[in-house]
């Protein structure tokens, strides 16, 4: 414990930009991308890194957006690495060219996780939004060549569910080490689209006898991690292991979250720009907000999973009742969770996969209705 | 070559090393040796850290606890290859087959 008798950080997710070139509709960053320009300069982030390791950070996952986009990545690794930093890349792949590569793995760079829509070029490129399997699987390839460990990253959703089979034998095949099948998370650009991306319990429950059957065959060859589908679910998942207890994140514009998915909860602003990094972790108001379990209304106050769960998501909370304070809606015992059970309902009796309409994550929300949130 | 099998357990004449995405680090604000993979960190206790930092794929698990008894008093060789079996089945120690 730090002085002020709050647990220390393990983890940063820096996300260094929100730029991308591809277009998930799953994606879990803003829809509101625009407001998220000025971003941290390089010695911005050096600055934030330094500040990091002293507060007990020992983690640093690179992310965005795509965090290939800054032609300082390397530089910034290079100081995370000095610093003693486990450092991990978390991409989509495109700029992964050989030269960028060999740059990184120069830099120090510990480890590198690419992300995957679905082993089928085409429904990889439909989902991504641009062609962009190929360059994937060579950029899979190059990370095992330079002697990376590899880890594939596979959002889960309507569209591609039906195909883990196929997805893990891909994963075989570019001889990943790990591969994190993760159901969408309903934030973001995956909030607005969540009635196109919402699996049928159907198609749940078979994904999870093919999961099942693979680690068992693939046992000490490759790892499985497989994140489990939060809506079809009784209990909700311990978001960041408990609000400003083992992680944070920073943003591209420098402001703190204690969860990646915090950018509109009405909680006061903290930015690297005007705060050291200690203050914000120890004393904001948006980390001790939710810290503990002192905040909880019922049915969690006298709950028995409160120090388990630490009911659920803020973020979710939020997004889907307007109160950040409340259960989290995907709890069987929320009194909110019929918002969550009518989804499932809907999803079950909703068009197959390929007839549900999608907004793809664009710079600019275009206000498309389709499916909505 | 090494092999991790998960069901493998370790001989006296294996030479363990940390696998190639595991670092062993001391935290300074914590004041105790880490394990880093890329989705965890875990914060080691003494004798746990000493046995790791001799895991450099040339010793033996025999040297090791040989080292070992040399630095402290009471060494089970037994709970020393049941930490790195646990390792092993976690893929985060590999051995090479002695
Ligand atoms: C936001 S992305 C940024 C990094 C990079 N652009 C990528 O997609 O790999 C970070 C990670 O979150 C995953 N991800 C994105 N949206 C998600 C969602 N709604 N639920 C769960 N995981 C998501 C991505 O697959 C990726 O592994
Ligand atoms: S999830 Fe897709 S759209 Fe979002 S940042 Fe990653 S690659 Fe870009
Ligand atoms: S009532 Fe609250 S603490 Fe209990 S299981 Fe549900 S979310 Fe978790």
């Amino acid at each position: 414990m730090a002085s002020s008798g709050v647990d220390r950080p393990f983890g940063l997710l820096a996300e260094l930009t929100y730029g991308c070139p591809l277009h998930c509709p799953y994606c879990s960053n803003p829809v509101e991308l625009a407001s998220y320009r000025d971003e941290l300069t390089t010695v911005e982030w050096q600055r934030v890194l330094a500040q990091a390791r002293e507060l007990g950070v020992l983690q640093l996952h690179l992310s965005g957006g795509e965090p290939l986009l800054r032609r300082d990545l390397a530089e910034i690794i290079r100081t995370a690495v000095e610093l003693g930093l486990y450092t991990n890349l978390i991409t989509s792949a495109s700029g992964l060219t050989p030269r960028r590569a060999e740059e990184l793995r120069a830099a120090g760079l510990d480890h590198v996780q690419i992300s995957i829509q679905a082993d089928e070029p085409a429904l990889n490129d439909r989902i991504a939004g641009t062609p962009s399997f190929e360059r994937k699987v060579a950029a899979a390839r190059l990370v095992k060549e330079l002697g990376w460990p590899l880890t594939l990253n596979v959002v889960l959703h309507r569209h591609n569910l039906d195909r883990i089979a196929g997805i893990l034998a891909l994963a075989e095949d570019l001889g990943a080490d790990r591969i994190e099948l993760a159901n969408t998370q309903y934030y973001g650009w995956a909030l607005r689209n969540r009635g196109a991306l919402l699996p049928s319990r159907a198609q749940v429950e078979r994904a999870e006898v093919v999961v099942r059957a693979a680690r068992e065959r693939l046992a000490g060859r490759m790892e499985i991690i497989y994140v489990l589908p939060d809506y079809h679910g009784r209990y909700p998942k311990p978001c960041m292991g408990g609000w400003g207890r083992r992680q944070l994140t920073v943003i591209p514009s420098g402001d703190v979250l204690p969860c990646p998915a915090a950018h509109t909860l009405p909680l006061p602003r903290a930015n690297v720009r005007d705060h050291p990094l200690a203050w914000i972790w120890e004393r904001s108001p948006a980390f001790q907000r939710f810290r503990g379990t002192d905040w909880m209304p019922e049915p969690c106050r006298s709950c028995e999973r409160r120090e388990l769960d630490f009911g659920g998501c803020r973020c979710q909370a939020f997004l889907l009742t307007g109160d950040a304070a409340r259960t989290d809606p995907v709890c069987h015992l929320s009194p909110d969770h019929g918002i969550v059970a009518d989804a499932v309902r809907a999803a079950d009796d909703g068009p197959g996969p390929r007839d549900a309409p999608m907004s793809p994550r664009r710079p600019h929300a275009t206000g498309r209705v389709g499916a909505r949130a | 070559m090494p092999s991790t099998g998960p069901t493998q357990t370790s001989s006296r004449a294996d030479r363990p090393r940390l696998a190639p995405h595991v670092r062993l680090t001391f935290d300074p604000a914590r004041e105790r040796h880490v394990l880093l993979t890329p989705e965890s960190v875990t914060v080691l206790n003494g004798t746990a850290a000493a046995v790791l930092e001799l895991c450099d794929g040339e010793r033996t698990v025999a040297d090791i606890v040989t080292v070992l008894l040399g630095r402290y008093d009471r060494v089970d060789g037994e709970d020393v290859r049941c930490l790195l079996d646990r390792l092993t089945a976690r893929r985060w120690v590999e051995l090479r087959r002695g």
